[in-house]
C-alpha cells in the first residue's frame, strides 16, 4: 500500500462556545489520486474537517485532540512556516461560493496569477502562460476575455471554473472541494462535477468532496465517509456503500435520494426512527470515550 | 457617467443653486435692520439716503430686485459689498483661494489619518489594540470642529505654545504673492520660509476640522475593511501566499473605498460649514469669517455671493463624489 | 408598556448608554433646581474677586469652586445656568426639527411622484447652505433670542430627520406587510400612520437622540458669536466666546463651559448610538 497523502486520526474538536463537540473521534485516510466524498448534513462536521485541514478553523472551534497527517507530517502541530509552504501550494482549496471567493475589484488575470507568482515564484509573463494554459484546461473558450474581465462579467460556472483552474494551478497534492456546486445552477452542476473530476485524473491529485448530496458522491467519488453529528457513521468504497449499506442511517439516507436509475422509488423521508437510533449509538459512543 | 447623465447632473444642480439663490434673496430681504443705516454718517440728509438706497436698488419691489439681481448673476457680477465697498466677485476671490487652501489640507489630513487608523485597527484584529483604537476613535467621533477649535486653543496657546493662534501667516513675512493661494505659490517657488510659516498657522484650523473628518473615515473605512476581510477571497488570498498587510491593502481596500468615498464627499461638504466657525476662533482670513461679519453688518451683497459660492462648492464637489465613484465601481465603468 | 421597558432594560445593559443617561439625568437636574444649587448668582458681578482661579490653584478664594471670570462672576454657577439653556435648545429644536423632517419624509418616501420630488429638491437645496452659516444668519433675521434660537435649528436640521424617514419609509412601503395592508383595503393614511410610522419611530427617536448633541453645539456656537440669547443669560457659548479672549490670563474660563459642553455632546452621542441598537428590532432578541 502507497503512503497515504493525508490520514486523519482520532480529531476531536470542541465548540469554543458551548463546550460540545463539534467532530469525536474522527479518523480518515486518503491514498493518492483518491476522491473522497465528505457526506452529512449540515452540522454534520464536514466543513469543519476541511477547514482544520486548510487551518482555517474560526476561533469558535477548538482541536481537543487528534492528528492531522499529511505525507507523513502533522499539520496541527507543525510549524507556521511549513505550513505556510504547504497549504495554497499542495493543499489548495476549491471554495463554496464563487460569489465571494473572486476579489470584485480586481481583474480575473491578476487573481489567476497571484498564487503562481507568490507559491511558484513565477515571473509575470511565465505565469500569464500558464494562467492561459489552465483556462484552456478548464475549457474557457475565449481565455484573453476571461483575463482581462471582472467577476461580475462572468457567469456563476465561468467563475467556478477560475476557481478550479487556481485550485489546481500550483499542481498540489490534495485539493479541498468545499460544496462547490451548491451555489449554482442545477444545469451547470453537472459539467462542474465533471470538469473537477477531469481535472484530477489529470494531475492526479487527491480531492476531498465536501457535499450534502449522496448523489453527487456517487457520480464522482472514489470513496465515501459519512458523517452525522461529528461522528463517522460509516466508510468506505462508494460502490459497496452505495450497494450494501450498513448502517440504518446510510440506507435511510440512499433512499431519502431520487432515484434517477429507478422512478418510482426513492424521495422517501429519513424516518424519525433513525435519528433516535444515532443519536442514542452517538450517546453510546460518547460515554465509552469518557 | 455618460454625457447626458452628466447633462442632467448638471442641470439639477443648476436647478439648486438657483433655488438656493430663490430661498437667500427672500431671507435677506426680511432682516430688520437697514444696511444704509449702518453706512451712512450721521450729517447725511434724507436725500442722500433716497440716492443711496437707489444707487443699490433698495427702492425698488423685492420681484425687481430679485430679477434685477439673477440677471446680474448670470452675467457674473455679483455686486457691491456695502460696508467694504467693494465688488463682491473680488472680495470672495481674495478670501475664498484661503480657505479652499485650509479645507484641502485638511481634507488631505483627514483621509490620511482616517485611512491609517482604519487599515492599523484591521490589521491589529484579536488584538488589545483595536478595542482600544475603536474607543478613542468613538470619543472623537463625539467631537465636533468647534469643540477641537477651542481645544486646540487650550492645548497649543497655553499648555504647549508652539502654533500661532491666529492669522494666515506672520505680518513680517513677505505679502508679494502673484496668486491669492499663498501656499501654493510658496511650495513651487520653494521658498520654505514662507512656506513653513504658512502651513504653522495652518496647522490649528486643518487639525479641528480634519480631525472629525479622520473620524468618521476611520470608522466607516474599517467597518469596510472588516466586512471585506471575511470574504473568501481574503481567505483565498492568504492561502495564495499574500501577507497580512497586503490582504488589507491589495484585496479588502480597493472593496472597501466605495463606500467610504461617498460619506467623505458629504463630510467634506460639512468640513466646509464648518470654516464659517473655525476661522472665526483662530482669525484666519478665509471666507468663513468674512461670512458672519457679512452677516453681523447686514451686508445683503456679501452674504448672497459668499452663499453662491458655498453652494456651487458643495454642488461641485457632490458631482465629482459621483464620478469619481462611478470610476472606482468597476461594475459601472466596464458594465 | 412591556416594550418601553423593555428597551429601557436594552439601554442600561450597555454601560457607555446607562452612564450617558445618568449624565444627562443629571444634568437635567442641575438644571431645573439651577437656583437651589447653584452656589451663588450667575450674574452677580465683583471686580474684586475677579479672576479667581479653580479652587485646588493657588490664590484661589474659597467658595469659588472653579474660579471666576474677568468681571467675577462665579463660573460653577454659570455653568449650571447655562445647562438650562443648552437643555431647553436641546429638546426643543430637536423636537421641532423631527417633527418637521418625519412629516416630510414620511410623505416623500409613502406617496412618491410630485411630493417625493418637490421635497428631495427642497432638500438638496437645504443641503447646498452651510448650516452654522445659516443659523447665523436666520438668527439675525429672526432676531436674537431663545425662541429665534430653537426655530433656525428647527428650520436647518429638518433635513437631517426627512432624509433618513424618506428612505426608511421607502424602504417599508416595499415589505409584504404593507402590501397586504393595502391588499386589504386600509386606507393609505391608516397605512402610513399605523403600520409603517410604528417601525420608522425608532430611527426617528435615535435620530433626535444624536440632533440634541448637535442643537447644543449650534446654540453653543451662536452664543459664541453673541447672536444668541442676550449676554445677562449664562450659556456655554458666551461663556466660551469671553474664555476665548482670556486664553492667556485665566484657562479656566474657557476650559469648564467647554468640558459640560463636550460631555453634554458626548452624552446625547453615545445614548444615540445605544438607542439605535437597542431599539432595532433585528438586533433585539
Amino acid at each position: 500500500m502507497t503512503k497515504p497523502v493525508l490520514s486523519v486520526e482520532a480529531l476531536s474538536a470542541l465548540s469554543a462556545r458551548n463546550g460540545t463537540y463539534v467532530l469525536s473521534d474522527v479518523s480518515l485516510t486518503l491514498q493518492p489520486g483518491e476522491v473522497r466524498g465528505l457526506v452529512g448534513e449540515s452540522g454534520a462536521g464536514k466543513s469543519t474537517i476541511a477547514k482544520a485541514v486548510l487551518g482555517i478553523l474560526p476561533s469558535t472551534i477548538r482541536i481537543a485532540g487528534g492528528w492531522i497527517r499529511f505525507e507523513g507530517d502533522d499539520l496541527l502541530t507543525a510549524r507556521p512556516s511549513v505550513l505556510r509552504n504547504l497549504l495554497g501550494r499542495d493543499i489548495t482549496l476549491i471554495p463554496q461560493d464563487p460569489q465571494t471567493a473572486l476579489n470584485p475589484a480586481r481583474r480575473i488575470g491578476a487573481q489567476l496569477t497571484d498564487g503562481l507568482r507568490l507559491k511558484l515564484g513565477m515571473n509575470a509573463a511565465s505565469a500569464r502562460a500558464r494562467a492561459f494554459q489552465l483556462m484552456d484546461e478548464v475549457q474557457i473558450r475565449d481565455p484573453a476575455r476571461v483575463f482581462d474581465s471582472f467577476p461580475h462579467q462572468l457567469s456563476g460556472g465561468m467563475r467556478q471554473r477560475i476557481l478550479i483552474a487556481q485550485a489546481f494551478a500550483p499542481n498540489p497534492k490534495l485539493v479541498i472541494a468545499d460544496e462547490p456546486t451548491t451555489a449554482l445552477d442545477v444545469t451547470v452542476q453537472k459539467e462542474i462535477l465533471r470538469l473537477v473530476r477531469r481535472m484530477q485524473e489529470a494531475h492526479g491529485t487527491a480531492v476531498i468532496f465536501v457535499t450534502h448530496d449522496l448523489g453527487v458522491v456517487a457520480k464522482i467519488c472514489d470513496s465515501v465517509t459519512l458523517l452525522y453529528s461529528g461522528h463517522v457513521i460509516e466508510q468506505g468504497a462508494t460502490a459497496d456503500l452505495i450497494e450494501r449499506p450498513r448502517h440504518a442511517y446510510t440506507r435511510a439516507l440512499i433512499a431519502a435520494g431520487p432515484r434517477y436509475d429507478r422512478p418510482g422509488q426513492g424521495l422517501q423521508p429519513v424516518p424519525e426512527r433513525v435519528f433516535a437510533d444515532l443519536r442514542k449509538e452517538i450517546g453510546q459512543r460518547e460515554t465509552a470515550d469518557v | 457617467m455618460t454625457a447626458s447623465d452628466f447633462l442632467s447632473r448638471l442641470l439639477a444642480a443648476l436647478l439648486t443653486l438657483f433655488g438656493v439663490g430663490v430661498v437667500i434673496f427672500c431671507l435677506l430681504r426680511v432682516v430688520p435692520g437697514d444696511p444704509i443705516a449702518m453706512m451712512i454718517s450721521p450729517s447725511a440728509t434724507p436725500a442722500d439716503i433716497t440716492a443711496l438706497r437707489a444707487h443699490y436698488g433698495l427702492d425698488r419691489s423685492i420681484f425687481e430686485q430679485f430679477v434685477i439681481w439673477i440677471g446680474d448673476v448670470a452675467q457674473g457680477d455679483f455686486g457691491r459689498s456695502i460696508s467694504l465697498k467693494r465688488p463682491v466677485v473680488e472680495l470672495v476671490g481674495e478670501r475664498l483661494p484661503a480657505s479652499l487652501e485650509l479645507v484641502f489640507a485638511a481634507l488631505i489630513f483627514g483621509v490620511v489619518s482616517g485611512g491609517l487608523i482604519a487599515v492599523a485597527g484591521t490589521l491589529s484584529r484579536k488584538t488589545p489594540v483595536e478595542p482600544l483604537l475603536d474607543l478613542i476613535n468613538g470619543l472623537f467621533l463625539a467631537v465636533p470642529d468647534f469643540i477641537w477649535a477651542l481645544a486646540l486653543v487650550l492645548l497649543f496657546g497655553v499648555l504647549w505654545p508652539v502654533f500661532p493662534l491666529s492669522g494666515r501667516m506672520d505680518p513680517s513675512v513677505s505679502t508679494d504673492f502673484a496668486t491669492p493661494f499663498y501656499l501654493i505659490e510658496s511650495m513651487i517657488r520653494l521658498n520654505l520660509a514662507v512656506m513653513l510659516d504658512i502651513l504653522g498657522h495652518m496647522a490649528m484650523p486643518v487639525l479641528a476640522l480634519g480631525l472629525p473628518l479622520a473620524s468618521i473615515i476611520a470608522r466607516t473605512l474599517k467597518e469596510a475593511l472588516n466586512e471585506a476581510m471575511v470574504q473568501d477571497y481574503v481567505l483565498l488570498g492568504r492561502l495564495k501566499g499574500m501577507s497580512e498587510m497586503r490582504l488589507v491593502l491589495g484585496e479588502a481596500l480597493r472593496n472597501a473605498v466605495g463606500p467610504t468615498l461617498s460619506l467623505t464627499g458629504v463630510q467634506f461638504t460639512f468640513m466646509i460649514g464648518g470654516t464659517v466657525i473655525v476661522e472665526r476662533i483662530f482669525s484666519f482670513p478665509g471666507i468663513g469669517s468674512m461670512a458672519i461679519d457679512a452677516v453681523i453688518n447686514r451686508d445683503l451683497p456679501l452674504i448672497q455671493g459668499i452663499i453662491l459660492a458655498f453652494g456651487t462648492l458643495f454642488i461641485a464637489i457632490n458631482i465629482i463624489v459621483d464620478a469619481l465613484s462611478n470610476r472606482l465601481n468597476p461594475r459601472q465603468t466596464h458594465g | 408598556m412591556a416594550d418601553l421597558s423593555k428597551t429601557l432594560n436594552a439601554i442600561l445593559r450597555e454601560p457607555r448608554a446607562a452612564t450617558s443617561c445618568c449624565f444627562l439625568l443629571l444634568l437635567v437636574t442641575l438644571a431645573i433646581f439651577a437656583p437651589a444649587l447653584a452656589p451663588r448668582d450667575p450674574l452677580e458681578q465683583d471686580l474684586m474677586l475677579s479672576a479667581l482661579p479653580p479652587a485646588w490653584i493657588d490664590g484661589a478664594e474659597p467658595g469659588f469652586l472653579l474660579g471666576t471670570d474677568d468681571l467675577g462672576r462665579d463660573i460653577f454657577s454659570r455653568v449650571i445656568f447655562g445647562a438650562r439653556i443648552a437643555l431647553i435648545v436641546a429638546v426643543a429644536a430637536s423636537f421641532f426639527a423631527a417633527a418637521i423632517g418625519s412629516a416630510l419624509g414620511l410623505i416623500a418616501g409613502w406617496y412618491g411622484g410630485w411630493a417625493d420630488r418637490i421635497i428631495s429638491r427642497l432638500i438638496d437645496v437645504w443641503m447646498a447652505f452651510p448650516p452654522v452659516l445659516l443659523s447665523v444668519l436666520l438668527v439675525a433675521v429672526l432676531g436674537s433670542g431663545l425662541t429665534s434660537v430653537i426655530v433656525a435649528i428647527a428650520i436647518i436640521d429638518w433635513t437631517r430627520f426627512a432624509r433618513v424617514v424618506r428612505a426608511e419609509t421607502q424602504a417599508q412601503a416595499g415589505l409584504d406587510y404593507v402590501t397586504s395592508a393595502r391588499a386589504i383595503g386600509f386606507p393609505q393614511g391608516q397605512i402610513l400612520m399605523r403600520e409603517i410610522l410604528p417601525n420608522v419611530a425608532p430611527v426617528i427617536i435615535a435620530l433626535i437622540s444624536l440632533q440634541m448633541g448637535i442643537s447644543v453645539i449650534v446654540e453653543a456656537i451662536l452664543s459664541f458669536v453673541g447672536l444668541s440669547v442676550s449676554s445677562d443669560i449664562a450659556t456655554w457659548g458666551g461663556m466660551i466666546a469671553s474664555g476665548r479672549q482670556l486664553i492667556n490670563e485665566s484657562w479656566w474660563v474657557l476650559v469648564f463651559p467647554l468640558i459640560a459642553l463636550f460631555l453634554t455632546v458626548l452624552a446625547f452621542n453615545l445614548l444615540g448610538a445605544g438607542l439605535r441598537r437597542a431599539l432595532d428590532p433585528v438586533m433585539r432578541r
